[in-house]
């Protein structure tokens, strides 16, 4: 039984490896309908293997689709910590803390709504917004005098930032009595209550927190990017350690009794269908893949070539790396909201910062610097690791846990002797190949490569 | 030295007014923040100062500790220029070295054990020495391994091969000491080699009684507080005349400043570097003996949190200095104790990376740091 279930799961491993390879082979097509048609059809080949049973065997058991979830969430977070560290060099460690980040941020405000109370959506989506304003007309003021220190610009944002919380918090505690009534009772739903809003407010609640999340590292990020790599990195430890600490005490420190502290939150509504999963995996790699291969991508891989000689060519380090961690954590504050809908249960040790190197082992497992390498790594990852070594371990007891993390940095040892520019080094596939965007810019722009094609 | 007065006017050094505008809000956030923080110290100080000056001696001790596993720190780092991430794990090795000699082996009651006529109190002495030298060759042996195994191979790759592998050499310490048939993943209570006696201060020093609570409004410290303090600046004394005096010393600090051209002036530098990983894991196992004696509790992750903060006093005082290693330790064992007496215990590790990332901002190469040359 043991060695068939092995088999199966290097069959499935490979078989995952084989539909992102499908995937992106199809999304490179030119055409609209190219493209969705190979959406579609992935989509519509996972579904289909979600139901194929012969029996008591199932193609993917309740077991694997909960690993297929979970490697979803964890291939964005690796995507933008790949970005931060792979694309632009930063060597990071906080990219699991803004992941928790999100998942906290989207669990609360969802919590709270199906609970008939819209104080959660209200108060951080108008603090989101009104931080972004804020954030960014501060960022306008303090580009017209150059050279204002890093401090100085810090203390204006976080005036900013606090003034936009309050008038956040004001504003949506006032709006949220009026909109409690549209709820109606458990009986009968009004409108608010209704699935598809709830639905809506699911999706609405995972961008926030990715926006959120993305708010959270410009401010931290804005002082300690100035710091240097080494330095920097040691920062986001000190980082991860802090959040975690504030999970714990998230009912006593911080005012969210629901959050229930060290003892987890319980109650999320599990809304992540696997629809929702593979349309945040899309968008989260189509905003990666679109950054890196924009100029201002081009810019960030730059910096972490040579940052004296990317000064030279005018490019604005600090901004270029600011932008890169904002973005990269944007995307893992995604990933986190699409985890906490899918687990209904968040507990401060997921989040603990030794944890936080799995995302990074992982993007140097795939490859620094290859978008492709983190989703497959990601993948492989999970079901390695939960599906492969968990069975495989049993056999051993009660060490079976440790015996887990044992083997694996020997695995990293030895990756980091034998090979280490990771697995796949720099290779992309269809989709993410660099070379299809610059054969279009060739060609004149995609709308004269696309007339080509039809003649 | 260029003629200044040949230069054309425009090269002339910008006022440093116009250099840096608005530096002003950002010195008046801290200068806020630091008045806060006086605010709260001398409001205590004046509410209760024997409890204030108890909360200092707390802190020292974690300091003294911090000192401890900085100094292995800041001299691998200061040569290398890599975060030994597994040099926390060297301390909780330290740590269970001695307690499986003093548990398993009785080593620290050898003298009396092999001739029974010998004075107990001397006995306890030299028993307890010899489990600290025991811990202390243990970690430098493990230390050596790890460097020739681990680290040189990857000492011409990228920085960041480095640092992963000694994420990697950290976890793996970490967690194959946390299986069943190594140290198990369980708390232990320690077993020290020499029974603990604690004085209180109040018009002259008295013993503290076992079992008993020093009365109210005293000062009480033990003996492990000073043993800790003379090993300290025993151990900060010994490096500074190793690094300044002895002739490795200087093969160090050549090595440290450039490595090429080291070799060139015939040190072997592969061997300097090894004895560095040496000296440094050793003050660490003896750091880690002392902090299990003193906080009487150890399991596998002990080395984690002290490890960090003890490279963070490193990076504070200025990575590569050694009196620098020791005033940030001190300063971060105040940060810890002060914090959790007044602020918030869980926080403490906030306020000790608040101060990290505020002093380096403020002053890049930490507080004794040299500022950093143009080098390749």
């Amino acid at each position: 039984m043991e060695l068939g279930y092995l088999f199966s799961t290097i069959l499935k491993m490979a078989a995952l490896i084989a539909w992102i390879y499908g995937l992106m082979w199809g999304l490179k097509h030119k055409l609209l309908w190219q493209k969705a048609l190979t959406v579609i059809l992935a989509f519509a080949v996972i579904q289909a293997a979600f139901l194929i049973q012969f029996g008591d065997f199932a193609l993917f058991s309740a077991f694997d689709q909960g690993l297929l979830f979970q490697a979803v969430s964890m291939a964005m977070v690796a995507l933008g910590l790949n970005l931060i560290y792979g694309f632009n060099g930063q060597f990071s460690l906080a990219q699991w803390s803004f992941y928790g980040i999100g998942a906290y941020c989207a669990a609360d405000i969802t919590y709270r709504w199906t609970n008939g109370d819209p104080s959660g959506l209200l108060v951080v989506g108008i603090g989101v917004i009104l931080a972004a304003v804020a954030l960014a007309g501060v960022g306008r003021l303090l580009r017209l005098k150059r050279g204002i220190p890093v401090l100085s610009a810090f203390t204006f944002y976080l005036v900013a930032l606090v003034a936009a919380g309050l008038v956040a918090v004001v504003a949506g505690r006032a709006i949220a009595p009026a909109l409690v009534p549209l709820f109606g009772t458990s009986a009968a739903p009004g409108v608010l209550g209704s699935a598809f809003v709830r639905q809506i407010v699911f999706f609405l609640s995972v961008l926030i927190a990715g926006a959120f999340a993305a708010e959270v590292s410009f401010m931290f990020g804005l002082p300690v990017l100035t710091l240097g790599s080494d330095y920097f990195g040691i920062a986001t430890l000190g980082f991860a350690i802090v959040v975690q600490t504030l999970m714990v005490n998230s009912d006593t420190i911080l005012p969210f009794p629901e959050m229930k502290g060290g003892r987890g939150m319980i109650g999320i509504p599990k809304m992540t269908s696997w629809v929702a999963a593979f349309i945040f995996l899309l968008v989260v790699v189509t905003i990666v893949r679109n950054f890196v291969r924009s100029s201002t991508g081009r810019a960030a891989m730059s910096v972490r070539e040579d940052e004296t000689a990317a000064k030279a060519m005018g490019i604005d380090i600090a901004g270029s790396k600011l932008l890169v961690f904002v973005v990269g954590s944007f995307v893992a504050g995604i990933g986190g909201g699409v985890y906490a809908h899918y687990i209904g249960f968040l507990s401060p040790a997921t989040f603990s910062f030794l944890a936080g190197f799995n995302p990074l082992i992982i993007v140097v497992f795939g490859g620094l610097g290859s978008m492709t390498g983190s989703i497959a790594a990601s993948f492989v990852w999970i079901f390695f690791l939960e599906g492969f070594l968990r069975v495989l371990l049993s056999q051993l007891g009660t060490d079976a846990p440790t015996w887990r993390f044992v083997l694996y940095p020997i695995t990293l040892l030895l990756l980091m002797l034998i090979r280490p520019q990771g697995l796949l080094g720099s290779v992309e596939w269809g989709f993410l190949k660099p070379d299809a965007i610059i054969r279009r810019l060739k060609g004149g722009g995609p709308a004269a490569v696309d007339q080509k094609e039809r003649a | 030295m260029p003629d200044k007065s040949n230069l054309p006017a425009a090269a002339v050094t910008i006022p440093r007014k116009n250099r840096y505008p608005l530096a002003w809000v950002g010195n008046g956030f801290l200068i806020i923040l630091a008045v806060l923080a006086a605010y709260i110290l001398v409001s205590n100080l004046i509410r209760n100062p024997i409890v204030f000056l108890q909360n200092i001696l707390d802190g020292l001790k974690l300091g003294f500790v911090y000192a401890l596993i900085a100094l292995g720190y800041t001299m691998v780092y200061g040569i290398v220029k890599l975060i030994n991430f597994a040099h926390g794990d060297i301390f909780m090795v330290g740590a269970f070295t001695s307690f499986f000699a003093v548990s398993q082996f009785n080593l620290h009651k050898w003298p009396q054990m092999l001739m029974p006529g010998f004075p107990a109190g001397l006995s306890v002495v030299i028993g307890s020495l010899t489990v600290i030298l025991l811990s202390m060759l243990v970690c430098i042996l493990l230390a050596v391994t790890i460097e020739r195994v681990a680290y040189k191979p990857l000492r011409d790759a990228p920085r960041i091969a480095a640092l992963i592998t000694a994420i990697g050499v950290s976890f793996f310490l970490e967690f194959f000491g946390a299986l069943q048939f190594v140290f198990s993943p369980r708390f232990i209570p320690y077993k020290s080699p020499f029974d603990t006696t604690a004085w209180y201060i109040q018009s002259g020093i008295h013993p503290i009684i076992s079992g008993q609570a020093s009365p109210d409004n005293t000062i009480s410290f033990s003996n492990i507080f000073l043993i800790i303090l003379v090993a300290s600046v025993l151990v900060q004394i010994f490096l500074q005349f190793l690094v300044r005096r002895t002739k490795i010393g200087i093969a160090m600090r050549a090595t440290s400043f450039d490595k090429p051209t080291a070799r060139l002036m015939g040190i072997n530098v592969d061997r300097v570097i090894s004895f560095t990983f040496a000296i440094g894991s050793g003050f660490a196992g003896l750091g880690g003996v002392l902090y299990a004696i003193a906080y009487a509790s150890i399991w596998t992750q002990l080395g984690i949190l002290p490890g960090l903060k003890a490279f963070v006093a490193a990076v504070l005082g200025g990575i590569g200095s050694l009196p620098g290693a020791f005033v940030g330790a001190l300063i971060m064992g105040q940060a810890e104790s002060l914090t959790m007496s007044y602020i918030s215990t869980p926080m403490r590790d906030a306020v000790a990376f608040t101060i990290l990332i505020i002093v380096l901002l403020v002053k890049p190469t930490g507080i004794f740091g040299e500022p950093a040359g143009e080098k390749a």
